[in-house]
């Protein structure tokens, strides 16, 4: 479940993440965090070891990182001791993880995200690396690396677009065209209807994945200025553009699978598979579901229509994942040694060798190994205007999983109900935002 | 039970007053162990410095898990805090309730589930339990069979549980919705998101569980009634459902204040079967949820959440006190 973009969502509800609520609820009877709760290796404080806390937890792209780090050993004769968690839990933890004793070197995501701990002083800047590696990214990923006071804190490793997914197979089989417009999408909608077809595959009961298709809505209707006043809580919910976005929403929500509240994106993608539904707005680790070569090969993906001429299809979602420096490193030369090795194309290369659902996050990287489908997410992302995260990437975290996802589980069940919906998104959104 | 017989098992502070450990060890010939000098100290520097641990090391535990942390606990609750530093906490006074009672959409749904949980284990599960230990009591064939059927849900982890009855519930998959057709567009039941079908379905896991638990209560209460009382009522002619309802129940009364108390126990703490089943969705919100997705995780609203876990230790001090209360009167009594 490496590729979920939000932090707070457990895909299949594991023991694990049941052991991690219970702990949690035990732990909350206190409300002090749990400080000293995971400590990174003290084995690192000789000069010829990093260490690194990691949140692959999956076997792939464990492994992918594994050798990432067994070249830079051998390049320098620094050996990386990796210390990997959860990929939920460690996201969970990251509070009081960074608070303790971290690793020199931890896994994280840009965007507001990495800027929040580096706003608090808990992850250390790297510009030093970034004038070494800063030639081989494009100015959107500079962007992405910096906090709010201008300085580099992240390295980033890889990226991927959150795009419509659709199989070539029923499109010809149909004789769909690939809408670039809303007016021609919703007309895709209805005819797939007719046809017998789910328009649009869709599960939620995780709750962040309808994160996903607001952002996606929001900026096509509103533009990406104001989708970020949005999330960093400057722009009001009750703005009239927000209830625009809604509407447009509402439009398309007949079309979108039912019962989404109740499904996992597992099980939805499950329906693109099967051809049973048409399309599926989803990041590119739907890919981790077509299991078959041949199902794959058949899979393709068009960016979200254009709602607003003005804004037309300039925005991508494209969430990103590297690495940070921790505020006080044991081996900090190695530490710095370590990141700008992650900044290089051979990294990234060593990492896509073994993950063909992302795309590498810098532009030099040799695209020649690409499958099509990676050289096509490569030509969107490369060629946005602007790139957004993911909604939780983008704004307060408290903000989004305690109000927004259920808020938009709310509103896909009552859509009706939107105003009051609002009203209540924009009381609890000034209290949050105004407790910082 | 004896004060002797307990003494040598038990290290209390006050033993002054008993025989050396090592009289009962010999029971037949205290003389032979017969201090040589007149007073002998009971516990030697040793044993005092062993008991000293034994008891003060629970005690620390407790007063610091239990105690301070409760009243860190709503202290906190009148604070904002996002768990970063200490100097980041800030004093909000009572803005953390009048937020909660006013303007989170979720915390009026959940108190009214939490209610709802209680007022069904108590109508559904509790009944059948005792009916089923009423039936296993009579010494039927494979009794034993039926009794590890009916408890081992109680022994499944509650986290199992609610995994098992996700999949049963799932819409597109599931059992229940394959069997009756329902996972095709037009006629779909979302048993897992649809709020006026979620919190009874996860009931139903619940009662399936709480039912075993209930019938083992009971089944150890009947076992506890006389026998003679029901020679007694069959002799004046009663016949089963008389003996029952005027001989046996009555005498089960502290097991259905056991019973009372349990119940109200699970419901307040009902957590970890919605969290797995749907993570506390609209519909099935409960307290215990609403505290975890505050504090845990990135969020870390540690004040807000515990304002609202506050709230939990309220309804359940109102709930406990009467009962502790009347169990000390009792006692007292006694």
């Amino acid at each position: 479940m490496r590729h979920t973009p939000s932090g707070l969502s457990v895909p299949d509800p594991s023991r694990r993440a049941l052991l991690r609520g219970i702990g949690g609820a035990a732990a909350l009877g206190a409300g002090l965090p749990l400080l000293s709760a995971c400590g990174g290796g003290d084995s690192g404080s000789d000069a010829k070891t990093v260490t690194l806390g990691s949140n692959s937890s999956d076997a792939v792209p464990k492994k992918a990182f594994a050798d990432i780090y067994a070249a830079f050993t051998k390049k320098t004769g620094i050996k990386v001791d990796v210390n990997t968690k959860d990929h939920n839990t460690f996201q969970e933890q990251i509070n009081s993880y960074l608070q303790g004793t971290p690793d020199d070197v931890f896994t994280w995501f840009a965007g507001y995200r990495m800027q929040f701990f580096a706003g608090k002083g808990l992850a250390g800047p790297i510009d030093d690396v970034w004038t070494k590696i800063g030639s081989s990214f494009p100015e959107a990923m500079k962007q992405l690396s910096k906090g709010a006071d201008g300085k580099y804190y992240f390295v980033p490793l890889y990226t991927y677009p959150w795009a419509v997914f659709y199989r070539k197979s029923v499109f010809k089989e149909h004789g769909y065209e690939v809408p670039t417009t809303w007016a021609q999408f919703t007309a895709l909608c209805r005819q797939m209807q007719k046809d017998g077809l789910v328009p649009i595959a869709f599960g939620d009961k995780d709750a962040w994945p309808a994160l996903g298709t607001f952002d996606q809505i929001n900026f096509r209707t509103n533009g990406y200025d104001f989708h970020v006043e949005l999330m960093a809580g400057k722009a009001s919910w009750t703005d009239a553009k927000v209830r625009a976005t809604f509407d447009n929403w509402a439009e398309i929500l007949p079309y979108s699978q039912e019962g989404s509240t109740g499904r996992t994106w597992q099980d939805a993608a499950q329906t693109l598979v099967s051809k049973k539904a048409g399309m599926y707005l989803l990041g590119t680790f739907i890919g981790q579901q077509f299991t078959n070569a041949t199902d794959r090969d058949d899979l393709d993906f068009f960016a979200f229509p254009e709602i607003d001429p003005s804004f037309g299809q300039d925005t991508v979602e494209a969430p990103t994942d590297g690495f940070m420096l921790a505020k006080s490193p044991k081996n900090k030369a190695g530490s710095l040694q370590l990141l700008e090795y992650l900044g290089t194309p051979e990294a990234e290369q060593i990492y896509l060798k073994s993950d063909p659902n992302v795309v590498a996050a810098s532009t030099t990287a040799d695209t020649s190994s690409y499958s099509p489908l990676q050289k096509k997410a490569y030509d969107m992302i490369s060629g946005a205007k602007h790139l957004t995260q993911f909604m939780d990437r983008d704004s307060r975290p408290d903000f989004t999983s305690t109000v927004m996802q259920p808020a938009l589980q709310k509103f896909i069940r009552d859509p009706k109900g939107v105003d009051s919906l609002l009203a209540s998104i924009e009381r609890q959104k000034k209290t949050i935002f105004a407790s910082s | 039970m004896s004060t002797s017989d307990s003494i040598p098992a038990i290290p209390v502070p006050g033993a002054s007053d008993v025989p050396p450990p090592g009289g009962t060890r010999a029971p037949s010939s205290p003389q032979r162990r017969k201090p040589p000098y007149g007073h002998r100290r009971l516990l030697t520097r040793r044993d005092r410095i062993a008991l000293g641990f034994m008891a003060g090391l629970p005690t620390l535990l407790h007063v610091a898990l239990v105690w301070v942390t409760a009243f860190a606990s709503v202290a906190l609750a009148f604070t904002t805090w996002d768990g970063i530093g200490f100097d980041s906490i800030k004093w909000v006074g009572l803005r953390n309730f009048r937020e909660l009672f006013d303007s989170n959409p979720q915390f009026w749904p959940a108190v009214q589930h939490n209610v709802i949980w209680f007022v069904v284990l108590i109508v559904i599960p509790t009944p059948l339990g005792l009916f089923l230990a009423v039936q296993l009591d009579k010494n039927i064939r494979f009794t034993r069979v039926y009794q590890t059927a009916f408890f081992l849900p109680v022994v499944v982890s509650l986290a199992v549980t609610g995994f098992v009855w996700q999949l049963v519930y799932n819409p597109d998959t599931g059992l229940i919705n394959s069997l009756i057709g329902a996972n095709k567009p037009g006629h779909y039941i979302d048993w897992i998101g649809d709020p006026d079908l979620n919190l009874w379905a996860v009931l139903v896991a619940a009662c399936w569980r709480h039912t075993g638990y209930m019938m083992i209560l009971y089944l150890a209460g009947l076992k506890g009634v006389d026998p003679s009382l029901r020679e007694a009522s069959s002799l004046d002619g009663a016949n089963e459902w008389q003996t029952f309802k005027n001989v046996i129940f009555p005498t089960l009364r502290p097991t259905n204040t056991i019973v009372l108390v349990v119940t109200i126990i699970e419901s307040l703490r009902a957590f970890d079967l919605v969290y797995v089943f749907n993570g506390g969705a609209q519909g099935t919100e409960l307290l215990s949820i609403l505290v975890t997705n505050n504090i845990i995780g990135e969020s870390s609203r540690i004040g807000y959440g515990s304002a609202i876990a506050v709230v939990l230790l309220v309804i359940s001090l109102v709930v406990i006190i009467p009962y502790l209360v009347g169990t000390f009167r009792k006692e007292r009594r006694a």
